[in-house]
């Protein structure tokens, strides 16, 4: 008989729309982060750190990058003869057929894959934050406290805690009340999106609410839960947790990498993160190059000068080229005598000889200001920006560009630049 | 699946001095990322070789562990696979591999249950790509019932320690000597040989009967007039690792330009074992100039002309210069190391300074390290 105790449902199909361009053709968990690695990463390397070998990905926004990743999960050793990695993408069936309509919604859709596995509880993840747990301590605490549901739950800064679902709880950690995102919180401890369930109480929870639209973890199942009397706790964390829900967050949290002892360190022998490289070499560091305060990934070549950044993997910087403040992902090639500040250029980009990012005013974004702003430029994935333009800031380019686009060779702060339908 | 492959991975060299002592020559580190077998390996691989024995006998520990998933080099399949063969007693055989056609001999089942008609046979210690596939088709085409893989050296280099080979105008092999001490051509035998399944285990049961062990000395000299033995000459970078001075120069090598984009950029890949380092990160005061650098170091200082490999630290105002530093080394602050090698899981104590003077310097210090 199939038996494990504790599975994982991990939550990938996000389309994270804040991040703009980044997210136009990958789902939010498969962006890179921290030069090599993706989000999911994080979560997936958690979840065998803590002894959790069975792990159902849910997808549906832009799956191919998240498939293609994952695989059958060699790289965080979660190719198993029983369990392992499982990518569950929505299905069609014989008399409906759905899209995942909500969080609980998409775990209801694959009660079958749960129960072949007769576990005793389910951890509930989101494939969208950086951060360590050992969900193995907070099983514990769920089975010690006698929990039926348990939710894990960071305090917050009070004046912050309006944007989070917030917990009421008891002495005893037990949950009176839930408040999402309260005018005036009463707490400032903030729910994390983990969630363990004893999976008789959540398969139960499933069905019950099996008709309500768009079915809801926070909205629907776990008040629903607390309704019929479910003890709930709060597991409190007080590590590193970080929601790369915009831009500037995910901005901030990578440069936060370059510290010299990181508050996020990636450099902990014993836990480890995982993900799948495809490069191996060592990188090459020219003779007329200067790295400081930077990290860079395997295979990279850096001709230039690299201060402040965070670098990914096969990445070419040319002559002469300054990159300060900046992230830079998989596979992009910068050419010579170029100037690169505070600027997000995600992967397979090409840029051309003596091009500028980040110069000039801080004027708003025409378009977005909502998701582009802090300055930072946004270049979107296998775009191609040609030589000797400059680009100001909070400023989006996506696709291929060519002189044509830049009026004298400039494209002025806050302005958007999206070229669709000319991909190469 | 016309071959399959034996990789001969036993060697040692006293030439190789400290550094032998930690490992066989075949899971030297090279390159920053990769060991020396990785070469062999991804070669076979790429060949589209699938089932792949690799013989080795000194100091096997190291490389066993890099061999310990064959799944990097995508051996880990239903057909064929990667056997790793070390010497064992059983109940008609007691003695160590006395030589490379013993180590065969010894394991002749691995020939006999193959059904593939070829066999390829490689070194761990060399440093190329090669497509195997090639070579086979030349063989096939000269009709040949051994070809031997040769390289022409440039006039200036030091021969003696290869096997020289002359051939004529039709590429068969007339003269054939090992390690000659004045060698008469500079065209020397890469260590690659291919050679049909059935011929092979019939020369190496032969040789076993009258008691000889060598496979260039007992076959490849004594057979090259009997047999039809052709040269294929490999015109592409190839490196073989014997001597301290070849291991620091091909590492060195991997500053060209050219040779980083022959191995890592262009097709096919070298693969080897994936450790899951962190990328390198540079902190404040990092000085670093012309150099590789693997995952997982940490640099604080200045680094000139040098191979950092994986999980190394180099602390506050330190200078590495046209230096090796293998993996998992620790260098404690204000050190100074000028044309050394420091050996693996090293720790190199604060205010240390080693400099090769003439020649390259092995460091080996073995303190102790304590994690904090």
């Amino acid at each position: 008989m199939i038996k494990k105790e504790m599975i994982a449902m991990l939550l990938a199909g996000g389309q994270g729309s804040r991040l703009g361009v980044l997210t136009a053709k990958v789902a939010k968990p498969a962006v890179a982060f921290g030069g090599k690695y993706r989000i999911i990463d994080f979560p997936l390397s958690n979840c065998i750190n803590s002894g959790v070998d069975t792990v159902g990905v849910l997808t549906q926004y832009q799956p191919l990058r998240l498939n293609t990743h994952i695989g059958i999960g060699i790289p965080w050793d979660l190719d198993r003869n029983i369990g392992g990695v499982t990518v569950l993408p929505p299905y069609e069936k014989s008399t409906n057929s759905e899209w995942y309509t909500g969080t609980a919604n998409a775990i209801y859709q694959n009660i079958d894959y749960m129960d072949s596995f007769n576990p005793d509880y389910v951890l509930i993840l989101s494939g969208d934050h950086i951060y360590k747990m050992d969900y193995e301590v907070m099983l514990d605490y769920h089975k010690s406290k006698g929990a039926e549901v348990t939710l894990a739950a960071m305090p917050v800064p009070m004046e912050e805690a309006k944007r989070f679902g917030i917990l009421i709880t008891d002495d005893n950690r037990q949950i009176n009340e839930f408040e999402e995102k309260p005018e005036n919180p009463r707490s400032n401890l903030a729910s994390m999106g983990i969630y363990i369930f004893n999976w008789k109480t959540l398969k139960e929870a499933l069905i019950a609410n099996a008709n309500q639209p768009a079915l809801d973890f926070g909205k629907h199942v776990i008040p629903y839960c607390h309704k019929n009397g479910a003890p709930i706790f709060a597991y409190e964390y007080n590590g590193y947790w970080k929601d790369v829900g915009t831009l500037h967050s995910y901005w901030e949290a990578n440069m936060e990498l370059v510290d010299v002892v990181p508050e996020f360190n990636l450099y902990e022998e014993y836990w480890k993160i995982y993900t799948k490289s495809d490069v191996l070499p060592p990188q090459y560091i020219s003779a007329e190059s200067e790295v400081e305060r930077s990290i860079v990934s395997e295979g990279s070549q850096i001709y230039g000068k690299v201060y402040n950044s965070v670098i990914g993997c096969g990445v070419v910087i040319g002559k002469d080229t300054v990159v300060r403040d900046s992230i830079i992902m998989n596979n992009t090639e910068i050419g010579a005598q170029g100037e690169i500040y505070k600027s997000i250029i995600a992967e397979n980009v090409q840029i051309g000889d003596c091009v500028k990012l980040g110069v000039g005013e801080e004027v708003q974004n025409e378009t977005d200001p909502h998701i582009y702003n802090n300055g930072i430029v946004t270049i979107g994935e296998k775009s191609v920006v040609p030589s000797h333009v400059s680009i100001g800031k909070n400023t989006v380019v996506s696709g291929i560009t060519t002189a044509e686009d830049y009026k004298d060779d400039y494209l002025p702060s806050g302005k958007t630049l999206i070229k669709v339908g000319e991909e190469s | 699946m016309r071959a399959i492959g034996i990789i001969l991975a036993g060697g040692n060299n006293h030439r190789m001095k400290e550094l032998s002592q930690k490992r066989a020559i075949s899971a030297m580190p090279i390159a920053g990322s990769y060991r020396s077998i990785d070469f062999a390996l991804s070669n076979m691989t790429n060949s589209h070789i699938q089932r792949v024995g690799v013989f080795t006998q000194y100091n096997a520990r190291s490389l066993n562990e890099h061999l310990s998933s064959s799944k990097w080099w995508d051996f880990g399949r239903k057909q064929g696979g990667l056997f790793v063969f070390t010497p064992t007693v059983t109940s008609d055989n007691n003695s160590w591999y006395r030589g490379t056609a013993d180590a065969i001999y010894q394991n002749l089942s691995f020939l006999k249950n193959s059904h593939e008609p070829y066999v390829v046979i490689a070194s761990g210690d060399c440093v190329y790509k090669m497509d195997y596939n090639k070579v086979l088709e030349y063989h096939i085409e000269k009709k040949a019932d051994i070809t031997v893989v040769c390289k022409d050296m440039p006039a200036e280099e030091k021969i003696d320690r290869y096997g020289v080979i002359k051939m004529n105008e039709d590429n068969r092999i007339e003269e054939f000597e090992e390690k000659p001490i004045m060698a008469k051509f500079n065209t020397v035998s890469c260590g690659i040989y291919v050679v049909r399944r059935r011929q092979l285990i019939e020369m190496i049961e032969k040789c076993a009967e009258e008691n000889r062990n060598d496979f260039v000395q007992d076959i490849l000299i004594r057979y090259k007039d009997l047999k039809r033995m052709y040269g294929y000459k490999m015109q592409d970078y190839w490196r073989n690792i014997a001597t301290v001075e070849d291991y620091f120069s091909t590492n060195m090598d991997f500053l060209k330009p050219e040779i980083r984009d022959y191995f890592f950029r262009q097709y096919p890949d070298i693969y080897s074992k994936v450790d899951d380092l962190p990328p390198a990160k540079y902190n404040i005061g990092a000085k670093i100039k012309n150099s590789l650098v693997s995952s997982g170091c940490i640099i604080n200082s200045t680094v000139e002309n040098s191979i950092i490999f994986k999980n190394t630290f180099i602390g506050n105002n330190c200078t590495i210069r046209n230096s090796i530093i293998l993996n998992n080394v620790y260098i404690g602050d204000n050190s100074y190391i000028e044309n050394c090698i420091v050996e693996s899981r090293d720790t190199i104590r604060a205010n240390s300074h080693h400099v090769g003077e003439g020649e390259i310097k092995i460091v080996i210090e073995k303190n102790e390290r304590y994690i904090i």
